[in-house]
């Protein structure tokens, strides 16, 4: 799972207000290289939650990118290049999606993280 | 890419090894497949350097065509975990990136729909499940920024029409064309050996929010 799916995850049960962004607990992360796309990645910009983004990354051993999301950006190469790394380029092998509000583990295993509710949390 | 090479390519993905009647698992024939994504691309640009989700992916078929029409990024949804095991092994053997989820994409609300461009889907008719095309419907349409590729059965042409533009949001609401969808015979209760459905392939657009 990469990060880009990461930023749309959030947590469903049934009464929960706040279940965006998911924590994340990593155990194993591995890195894939895909081409660069500047033009794709700013129009992502504006798209996607930037925090959550830089917070997610950082779990994933990524540090790289600013804390907030910078103005500019179409104009830096190398913050793009962060970006894409950031978005497209690690995956979470094991580990699990935590609720923030609730401590719900949603477990990722061989990249697939496991949204499916019980039938209480529907 | 070529629409022979394409359809050549998806006809080597493996499909459902124990197919799951109740979740009306069929596999997405490659050459359905490959002139859904073609189409998609070639008449309307939705799939080269998108962000493209394929709900109720299955094996990855849709997702794999997507991928190798050079999405930007593929997103594969299913509710089955063998199937979605499937789709790993098959991008695999094509080299291609799709990132795969577990879930219930009915009830799976997905956060900033201005990520995802394109969504594109063999959903489920509603045989077993009544209404399951129209879920699947409406959660495409809530997350889906540009446009949803879907197939449906010509016979419900009319009621999707106008659920889609009443009741989900669409702004346009088109058939592309019809296709025969070919089943071979993966049940125990089917007693042809094949049967031919006749399918839309639907683009709906959906109101910008």
């Amino acid at each position: 799972m990469r990060l880009i799916t990461h930023n749309m995850l959030s947590c469903n049960i049934k009464g929960v207000a706040n279940g965006f962004p998911l924590k994340i607990e990593a155990e194993s992360v591995i890195e894939k290289e895909v081409d660069f796309n500047p033009d794709f990645l700013r129009h992502m910009f504006a798209k996607i939650e930037w925090k959550a983004l830089v917070e997610a990354a950082r779990s994933l051993g990524y540090s790289e990118l600013p804390e907030d999301s910078p103005a500019a950006a179409a104009e830096d190469e190398s913050l793009l290049k962060k970006l894409h790394h950031a978005l497209l380029e690690l995956h979470l092998e094991e580990g699990a999606l935590v609720c923030p509000e609730t401590g719900r583990r949603f477990p990722v295993t061989r990249g697939i993280p496991n949204m499916l509710l019980h039938e209480d949390e529907v | 890419m070529k629409l022979k090479q394409l359809e050549g390519l998806l006809g080597d993905l493996q499909q459902f090894s124990n197919p799951n009647v109740e979740l009306e698992q069929y596999p997405t024939g490659p050459h359905i497949a490959s002139r859904m994504l073609f189409t998609a691309e070639n008449s309307y640009g939705d799939i080269t350097d998108k962000v493209v989700a394929d709900f109720g992916c299955g094996c990855g078929t849709l997702s794999t065509a997507a991928s190798l029409l050079d999405a930007a990024c593929v997103i594969g949804y299913d509710i089955d975990l063998q199937s979605l095991e499937t789709a790993t092994l098959n991008a695999e053997e094509l080299e291609v990136e799709i990132d795969l989820v577990q879930c219930d994409i009915t009830k799976l609300e997905l956060k900033g729909h201005q990520i995802v461009d394109t969504v594109v889907m063999n959903p489920p008719f509603g045989t077993r499940k009544k209404g399951a095309d129209m879920e699947f419907l409406s959660a495409a349409m809530k997350v889906a920024s540009q446009a949803v590729y879907s197939l449906h059965k010509t016979s419900t042409r009319e009621h999707i029409k106008r659920a889609a533009l009443r009741d989900f949001n669409a702004k346009s609401a088109e058939v592309i064309c019809e296709l025969r969808y070919d089943l071979p015979k993966l049940y125990k209760f089917h007693k042809r050996k094949e049967v031919d459905i006749a399918v839309d392939l639907w683009r709906f657009e959906p109101r910008q929010n």
